[in-house]
C-alpha cells in the first residue's frame, strides 16, 4: 500500500495549514507558496511515474477496508489531472509573486490558493462519492475567498452569483450522492460501479434520474449550458492570477467529474450520452458567440473556456459509440483535450494580466502597440493563442483533430459541424484580441509606465514555460497521446477499475 | 527532404537577428538557404514520369500522421518554383525594405511561409499537408499585416487569414472523411491518410465521396481565390511587393491549385468532380479578368489577373483529360515566371516614380530601362505571345477547348475574353507606364537598386529560355509533373510550332486574334476605365466582400445580442434556468419509473407518523410565508426538529441527537445574525411569485420522487452493518455517528474542518480588506 494518492490532498492541505500559522509574515507565505505548488506538481509527477504503466493506485484512508471507509484512488487521469493542476499552481504561484497586491497577499491569497487546489486535487484523487463532495465544497471555499479578496464592487457582485449557482451544484450534488446511498447502500466509486450496474438492470430509469441528477450538478461546475451563467459573471472580475487559476482548473474538475462518473462509475446509458452531446454542441456555440461579442480580454478568455468546454463534454458524448476504436479515441481526446486546454487557458489569462501591466488596460478599446513595444509577448500571446484556436502545429490542433475524427466516425454532422464553425470563430477573437492589443498602435500617447525588470520576470517565466509545454505537446503529441489513451483504457474498463478501488485486489 | 523545410524554419528564426546585424546584405545571405535548396532539388532531375522518391519520418502514429515526403514531378516543380522564386523573392525584399525597421520581421516571415510551403508540396500525408497548409494560412496573415499600424491593412490580413482559414477547416473535415473511407477500403493506420496510397481506391463509390469533394473543393477553392472566395486576394494587396510576388506567383494561392491537382488521380475524373471545378473556374477567369480592367493599381490589376489565371487552372484540372492537365502545367509555370516578375516590376515603378496608379504613370522607359526590359519580357508571356512559355501555355489551353469531345462553344467563348483581357491587363501593367510623355511622374524617377533587378530580370529571361525550348522543361520535370497528376503516363512534346494541320491551324488563329482584340481593348482602357470601375463597384455592392463584411458586423450584433439573452445579469433569472434545467434533465426518466414502482405507502403510515409530517411540511410553509425573520427561522427549526424526532421513530438515536444538535446551533446562530435585519417584504410580482411557485414545486416534486423512487431498490446494506458491528469492537465508540465522522471517514472530516477553519479566516479577510479600507488596489 502507497501513501502516495495522498499527497495531493496532503500537500496543500499542509501548505495551507502552514500559510495560515504564518498570517502576517508574508516572505514566509511566498515561499510556502511555490514550495507548496511545487510539491503538488512532483506528487503529480510521481503518480503519473506510478500510474501510466496502468495501474491504480489505492489508498483505503485509516486503514478501514475500502469499500467502508474511504478510500483515495489514482489512475492515470487522475496522475495527468493532478500533474496538471500541481503545474498551472506553480506557475500561478510565481506570477503572484510580482502580480497580486500586498494587501491581497496579506489577507490570505496564499493559503486560500493552496486551499482551493487541495479541493481540486483531492476531487481527482478520491474515490469515494461523497468525499468528493466535501473536495467540492474546500474548493468552492477557496475559490470563493480568492474570488471576493480585496472586496471590489464588481468582484463582490461576481462572486455573489459565483457562489450562489455554485452551492446550488453542491446542494443537488449532495441531494444526488444522498439518494445514490440509498439506492446502492455504498460511498465507494467501485462498488457504486458494481451495484448501479445491477441495478440498472431493473431500474433503469431511476439509474437514469440519478444520473442526471450528478450531471447537473457536475454540469454546473463544469460550466456547460445551460448551467454556465456563473463563469462569465465572475471570472473577469478578481486579480488576473486568481482568474488564470479558475479559468484552468475550476471547470476542468467538473469536467473531470462528468468523465470519471459516466464512464466508470455509472454504467454506459445512452440518454446521459446524448443529454451531454446536445448541451456540448449548445456550449460551444453559445460560449464562443459571447466571446466575439465581448472587447475585454477576460470576458473574452472566459467565454472561451465555457465553448472550449463544449468540446471536451463532447469527446465524453462521443465515447457512447459501439465501435470500440472511436470510443477510445473519443474519450482520449477528452483527456488530451483538457490537458492541453488547462495549459493553455491559464496561459492566456496570464498574458492578458502582462497586456494590463504594460497599457494599463484590459479593455482592447485602450490597449495597443505591443508589436512594437514587447514583440517578445506576441510570440507569447500567439502560442496560446493559436493553440486555443486549433492552429496546427500546437496542441490545440491535436486536441481538436481527435474530437473531429472520433465526431465524424461516430457520424455525428452536427456535432461537427457546431465544433468547425467555433474553431473559426475562435480565431476569430484571438485575432480580435492580437490586432487590438498587439497591432493596433497604441491609442494614448502618455505610455503606460512600464513594470521592473523582476516583476516583469515573474511574470513571464510563468509564461514561457507553458507556452513551450504549448508548442512542445504541439511538436511532439505521441507522448502525451499514449499516456491519454492509456487513460482512456482505464476509463474503458470500469468493472477492472471498479474490483481495484474497492478494495478486491488485495 | 526533411532537411529543407528545417532549414528554412530556422532561417526563418535566426533572420531578425540577421537583419539587426547583416542589414543591406542580409537578404542576400538568407537567400542563400533557399538557394542552396534549388540546387538540391535541381541535382534530383530529370525525374521521369511515373517515378517518386520519397523519404519517411515517424510523428504521430497513434493519430496516423506521419511526415512522409514525396518527390515527383508535381512536388518537383512546386518545390523548384518556391525555393527559386523565394531566393530571388529575399533578395528582392532586401533591398525593397533596405533601412527599414521591418525588414527582420519580413525577411522572417517570407522564410517561415516558404518553409511551409515547402512542406505542404513535399507531404503525401494529408493531415501533415494540412498542418504546412494552415501554417501558409498564418505566415500569409503575418505577410499581409506587415504594415499593421493602417486599419486597412489588418481587415486585408483579417480577411485572408478568415476565408483561408475557415476553407481550411472545412478541407480539414473533407481530409478526416478521406481517412475514413480510405479505412473503410481497407487501409490501416497512417496508409489512410497518405495520398499516393489513395489513388489504387475506388474512392466515387464511397458513400462519402460526395461529401469529401465539396469539402476539399471548397478548401481549395479558398486558397486559391476561386469565385465566390476569390476577394480576399486583391485585398491581400496592402502587403508590400515582395509579399505579393511571393503569394501570387509561385506559391500561396497556387496551393489550392496544387491541392486539386494533388488528390486528382484520387478524386478527379468523376462528374462532380468536372461539375464543381469547371463552372467555378470559368466564371472566375472571366470574371476576374474583366475585372483587372477596372483598375488604376498596378498590384491590383496583376491581382486580379492572377485570379483568373487561377480560374483557367481549375477548369482545365476540371476537364481532367491529358490535354487539358498538359496545358495546366504549363501555363502553371508560365505564370509562376512572369507574374513574379511583374510584381516585382510593380515594386519597382512604385519604389522609383512613387505611384502604382497606371493612369498617372507614363514615358519611364529612359528612367528605368532595366525595369522596363524585364516587364515587357514577362508581359509578353502574361499575353500569351510568342516565342515566350505563356504562348505554349495559351495554345495548349486553347488546343484542348477545341479537340475536347464534346466542344463547348460558350467555353471557348470565355477563354477567348478571358485571354483579350489578359493581354489588355498586361500592356497595361508592362507598357503603359514605360511608354508615352516622360512629363509627369517619370520626371523624378529614377532606376532601382541591384537588388531589386536580379529577380525580375532573372525570372523574365527564364520565361523566355523555356519558352524557346520547352522541349527542355518537358523532359527533365514536365512529363513527370503531368504524369504526378493525371494519374496515368504523360508524354508531353511541348513545341512553339505545331507545324500545319486544321487543328494547329484554328488554334493560332485563336491565338492571333487574342493578340490583336487585346490590343485593341488596350488602346480603349483610359476611356473603358472609368464606365468599368463604376459598373464594377456596383456589382461589389451585392458581391461576395459585401456579404463578408456584412456577415461580420452582423456576427458581431447578432453575438452580442444573444449573448445578452442569456447572461442577463439577473442572478434571479440564472437560478431559475439552472433549476429548470435540472427539473427537465431529471424528471422524465422518474416519471416512466413510477408505473413499475413499488406503491407510494407500502403499509398505512401510523396516525403519529403522519402528524408529524403533516407538522414539518407545515412549518415549512411557514418558514416561506411569515414576514418575520425570527418566526421563520423558528418554523425552519421545527421543521429540523421533526425530523430529529423522525430520526428517532425509526431507531436511529445517534443520528436524531446529531440532528437536534445542528438544528438548535444554526438556529441560534440564525437568529443572532438576522434578528437586526429589517423585516422581509415582498418585490416581486404576483405573476411572478406563482411562477417561482410553480417551478419550486416541481423541483421539490422531482426531488421527492427520486427519494421514494430509491426505495424501491433493496441491496444489502453491507457498509452500514459495517459500520454498526465494527464501530465498539473495532474503532471503540458507542455512538454509530460518531465514530463515522471521526473515524471511519475522518477524511471528509478533516476536509469540513478545513472548511469551517478557512471561513473564518475568509470572513476575517473580507471584512476587513473593504475597499473603504484602503485595502485593494
Amino acid at each position: 500500500m502507497s501513501l502516495l494518492p495522498a499527497l495531493p490532498v496532503l500537500v496543500p492541505l499542509s501548505a495551507a495549514a502552514l500559510s495560515f500559522a504564518a498570517w502576517k509574515r508574508l516572505a514566509v507565505q511566498q515561499a510556502i507558496g511555490v514550495a507548496g505548488t511545487g510539491g503538488l506538481l512532483a506528487a503529480g509527477v510521481a503518480l503519473l511515474a506510478k500510474t501510466a504503466g496502468g495501474a491504480v493506485l489505492v489508498l483505503p484512508v485509516g486503514g478501514w477496508p475500502a469499500r467502508f471507509g474511504i478510500a483515495l484512488a489514482a489512475d492515470t487521469l487522475s496522475a495527468i489531472m493532478v500533474l496538471l493542476a500541481g503545474l498551472m499552481g506553480l506557475a500561478v504561484a510565481v506570477y503572484a509573486l510580482a502580480d497580486v497586491d500586498r494587501p491581497r497577499k496579506a489577507f490570505g491569497f496564499y493559503p486560500f490558493l493552496h486551499l482551493m487546489l487541495a479541493g481540486v486535487a483531492g476531487s481527482f484523487v478520491t474515490a469515494d462519492m461523497f468525499n468528493m463532495y466535501v473536495w467540492f465544497e474546500v474548493m468552492l471555499l477557496g475559490s470563493f475567498v480568492l474570488l471576493a479578496l480585496g472586496g471590489e464592487r464588481d468582484q463582490m457582485a461576481g462572486a455573489m452569483k459565483y457562489v450562489t449557482l455554485n452551492l446550488i451544484g453542491s446542494a443537488l450534488f449532495l441531494s444526488a450522492a444522498g439518494v445514490l446511498y440509498a439506492v446502492t447502500k455504498t460511498l465507494n466509486m467501485g462498488e457504486v460501479s458494481t451495484r448501479l450496474a445491477l441495478i440498472a438492470g431493473h431500474h433503469p430509469h431511476l439509474v437514469l434520474a440519478l444520473g442526471a441528477l450528478f450531471l447537473t450538478s457536475f454540469a454546473i461546475k463544469a460550466g456547460l449550458f445551460p448551467f454556465t451563467f456563473w463563469l462569465p459573471a465572475s471570472y473577469a472580475t478578481p486579480p488576473v492570477a486568481v482568474s488564470a487559476v479558475f479559468a484552468g482548473l475550476l471547470t476542468k474538475v467538473g469536467v473531470y467529474a462528468l468523465l470519471r462518473t459516466f464512464t466508470v462509475v455509472f454504467p454506459v446509458m445512452e440518454r446521459n450520452f446524448r443529454i451531454l452531446l446536445l448541451l456540448a454542441g449548445i456550449t460551444m456555440v453559445l460560449g464562443v458567440l459571447g466571446a466575439v461579442s465581448r472587447f475585454e480580454i477576460r470576458k473574452i478568455l472566459s467565454f472561451h473556456i465555457i465553448s472550449q468546454i463544449g468540446y471536451m463534454v463532447a469527446a465524453l458524448g462521443l465515447s457512447i459509440s459501439p465501435d470500440p476504436e472511436i470510443r477510445r479515441l473519443a474519450l482520449a481526446g477528452a483527456v488530451f483535450y483538457i490537458a492541453h486546454h488547462i495549459v493553455v487557458k491559464t496561459n492566456l489569462f496570464l498574458v492578458g494580466g502582462v497586456i494590463r501591466r504594460l497599457t494599463g488596460s484590459f479593455d482592447l478599446k485602450r490597449t495597443g502597440g505591443l508589436a512594437k513595444s514587447a514583440p517578445w509577448l506576441a510570440v507569447l500571446f500567439l502560442i496560446p493563442a493559436l493553440s486555443l484556436a486549433g492552429v496546427p502545429p500546437l496542441s490545440g490542433f491535436w486536441a481538436k483533430l481527435m474530437v473531429i475524427r472520433a465526431g465524424l466516425s461516430a457520424g455525428e454532422w452536427l456535432l461537427v459541424a457546431a465544433a468547425i464553425a467555433a474553431g473559426l470563430l475562435t480565431l476569430i477573437s484571438m485575432v480580435k484580441i492580437w490586432n487590438e492589443a498587439f497591432w493596433k498602435p497604441a491609442p494614448s500617447p502618455a505610455p503606460h509606465p512600464r513594470p521592473g525588470r523582476g516583476t516583469l520576470l515573474a511574470m513571464t517565466a510563468p509564461i514561457a514555460v507553458l507556452a513551450l509545454v504549448t508548442v512542445l505537446i504541439g511538436l511532439w503529441p505521441q507522448p502525451l497521446l499514449d499516456v491519454a489513451g492509456r487513460a482512456a483504457d482505464q476509463l474503458l474498463d470500469p468493472a477492472g477499475w471498479a474490483k481495484a478501488v474497492a478494495g478486491d485486489l488485495r | 527532404m526533411l532537411w529543407t523545410i528545417l532549414l528554412l524554419f530556422g532561417l526563418a528564426a535566426a533572420a531578425p537577428l540577421v537583419a539587426k546585424f547583416a542589414k543591406g546584405a542580409s537578404g542576400w545571405l538568407l537567400a542563400a538557404g533557399p538557394a542552396a535548396i534549388l540546387f538540391a532539388y535541381l541535382a534530383q532531375l530529370p525525374i521521369l514520369p511515373g517515378e517518386s522518391r520519397s523519404e519517411v519520418w515517424e510523428w504521430v502514429p497513434g493519430l496516423g500522421v506521419e511526415l512522409r515526403f514525396v518527390l515527383d514531378g508535381l512536388s518537383a516543380t512546386f518545390t523548384l518554383l518556391i525555393t527559386g522564386i523565394g531566393a530571388l523573392v529575399l533578395v528582392y525584399a532586401g533591398g525593397y525594405m533596405a533601412g527599414k525597421a521591418k525588414l527582420g520581421q519580413l525577411l522572417s516571415y517570407l522564410l517561415l511561409f516558404l518553409g511551409s510551403m515547402l512542406g505542404l508540396v513535399l507531404s503525401d500525408n494529408t493531415i501533415a499537408l494540412f498542418v504546412f497548409w494552415e501554417l501558409t494560412s498564418i505566415s500569409s496573415y503575418l505577410l499581409i499585416g506587415l504594415d499593421h499600424e493602417r486599419e486597412s491593412v489588418r481587415s486585408a490580413a483579417l480577411k485572408a487569414l478568415l476565408v483561408t482559414g475557415g476553407g481550411g477547416l472545412l478541407l480539414l473535415g473533407g481530409f478526416v472523411l478521406l481517412g475514413i473511407a480510405a479505412g473503410d477500403l481497407g487501409l490501416k493506420g497512417a496508409d489512410a491518410f497518405s495520398i499516393s496510397a489513395l489513388a489504387d481506391l475506388d474512392l466515387s463509390a464511397h458513400g462519402l465521396y460526395p461529401a469529401i469533394m465539396v469539402l476539399v473543393a471548397i478548401g481549395a477553392f479558398t486558397k486559391s481565390a476561386q469565385a465566390p472566395f476569390h476577394f480576399w486576394l486583391p485585398q491581400a494587396m496592402a502587403a508590400p511587393t515582395p509579399v505579393s510576388a511571393l503569394l501570387h506567383s509561385a506559391t500561396m494561392v497556387k496551393a489550392g491549385i496544387f491541392l486539386l491537382a494533388r488528390l486528382h488521380p484520387a478524386l478527379g475524373g468523376t462528374d462532380l468532380w468536372t461539375a464543381l471545378l469547371v463552372p467555378v473556374g470559368a466564371v472566375t477567369m472571366l470574371g476576374a479578368a474583366i475585372t483587372a480592367l477596372g483598375q488604376r493599381d498596378k498590384k491590383r490589376i496583376l491581382a486580379y489577373s492572377t485570379v483568373s489565371v487561377l480560374g483557367i487552372l481549375v477548369t482545365l484540372l476540371g476537364a481532367g483529360t491529358v490535354v487539358a492537365i498538359e496545358a495546366a502545367v504549363v501555363l502553371l509555370v508560365a505564370h509562376a515566371f512572369y507574374k513574379a516578375a511583374l510584381f516585382m516590376v510593380a515594386g519597382n515603378v512604385d519604389h522609383g516614380a512613387g505611384t502604382r496608379d497606371v493612369t498617372l504613370l507614363s514615358g519611364l522607359r529612359k528612367a528605368m530601362p532595366f525595369t522596363f526590359a524585364a516587364g515587357a519580357v514577362a508581359a509578353l508571356s502574361m499575353a500569351g505571345a510568342p516565342p515566350m512559355f505563356g504562348f505554349v501555355g495559351k495554345e495548349l489551353f486553347y488546343g484542348k477547348l477545341v479537340t475536347a469531345e464534346a466542344r463547348s462553344t460558350l467555353l471557348i467563348l470565355v477563354a477567348v475574353a478571358t485571354n483579350v483581357a489578359l493581354v489588355a491587363a498586361a500592356l497595361l501593367v508592362a507598357l503603359r507606364p514605360f511608354v508615352g510623355s516622360s512629363a509627369g511622374v517619370a520626371k523624378n524617377a529614377h532606376e532601382v537598386s541591384a537588388p531589386m533587378l536580379v529577380g525580375p530580370l532573372i525570372l523574365a529571361a527564364a520565361g523566355l529560355f523555356v519558352g524557346l525550348f520547352p522541349d527542355v522543361f518537358d523532359a527533365t520535370l514536365g512529363s513527370a509533373m503531368a504524369t504526378a497528376i493525371a494519374g496515368q503516363r504523360v508524354d508531353m512534346h511541348l513545341a512553339l510550332w505545331h507545324g500545319l494541320n486544321p487543328t494547329a491551324l484554328g488554334v493560332m488563329g485563336l491565338s492571333a486574334a487574342t493578340l490583336v482584340l487585346g490590343a485593341m481593348v488596350y488602346h480603349r482602357t483610359r476611356r473603358l476605365l472609368a464606365p468599368l470601375a463604376e459598373a464594377l463597384s456596383r456589382l461589389r455592392a451585392i458581391g461576395p466582400e459585401t456579404w463578408y463584411e456584412k456577415g461580420l458586423a452582423g456576427l458581431v450584433t447578432g453575438s452580442d445580442r444573444v449573448t445578452r439573452g442569456i447572461q442577463t445579469g439577473y442572478l434571479r433569472h440564472y437560478v431559475l434556468a439552472v433549476v429548470v434545467a435540472a427539473v427537465v434533465l431529471a424528471a422524465p426518466p422518474l416519471l416512466r419509473s413510477l408505473p413499475g414502482a413499488a406503491p407510494l405507502f407500502p403499509e398505512a403510515p401510523r396516525p403519529h407518523e403522519a402528524l408529524l409530517v403533516a407538522v414539518a411540511a407545515a412549518s415549512a410553509v411557514a418558514a416561506m410565508v411569515l414576514r418575520s425573520r425570527t418566526a421563520a427561522i423558528a418554523a425552519l427549526g421545527a421543521t429540523g426538529a421533526v425530523i430529529a424526532m423522525l430520526f428517532l421513530l425509526f431507531s436511529a438515536p445517534d443520528l436524531s441527537i446529531t440532528q437536534i444538535m445542528v438544528e438548535t446551533l444554526s438556529v441560534i446562530l440564525l437568529v443572532l445574525v438576522l434578528s437586526r435585519l429589517p423585516r422581509l417584504v415582498t418585490r416581486s410580482s404576483r405573476s411572478r411569485r406563482i411562477a417561482d411557485l410553480a417551478v419550486a414545486t416541481l423541483a421539490g416534486g422531482t426531488m421527492a420522487l427520486l427519494a421514494i423512487a430509491a426505495t424501491t431498490v433493496s441491496l444489502d446494506p453491507e457498509a452500514a452493518r459495517f459500520f454498526a458491528a465494527a464501530s465498539y469492537t473495532e474503532a471503540q465508540g458507542r455512538n454509530v455517528v460518531n465514530v463515522v465522522l471521526v473515524d471511519f471517514r475522518a477524511l471528509d472530516t478533516m476536509g469540513e474542518i478545513f472548511v469551517v477553519a478557512a471561513a473564518g479566516f475568509g470572513i476575517h479577510a473580507l471584512l476587513r480588506l473593504a475597499p473603504e479600507t484602503g485595502g485593494a488596489a
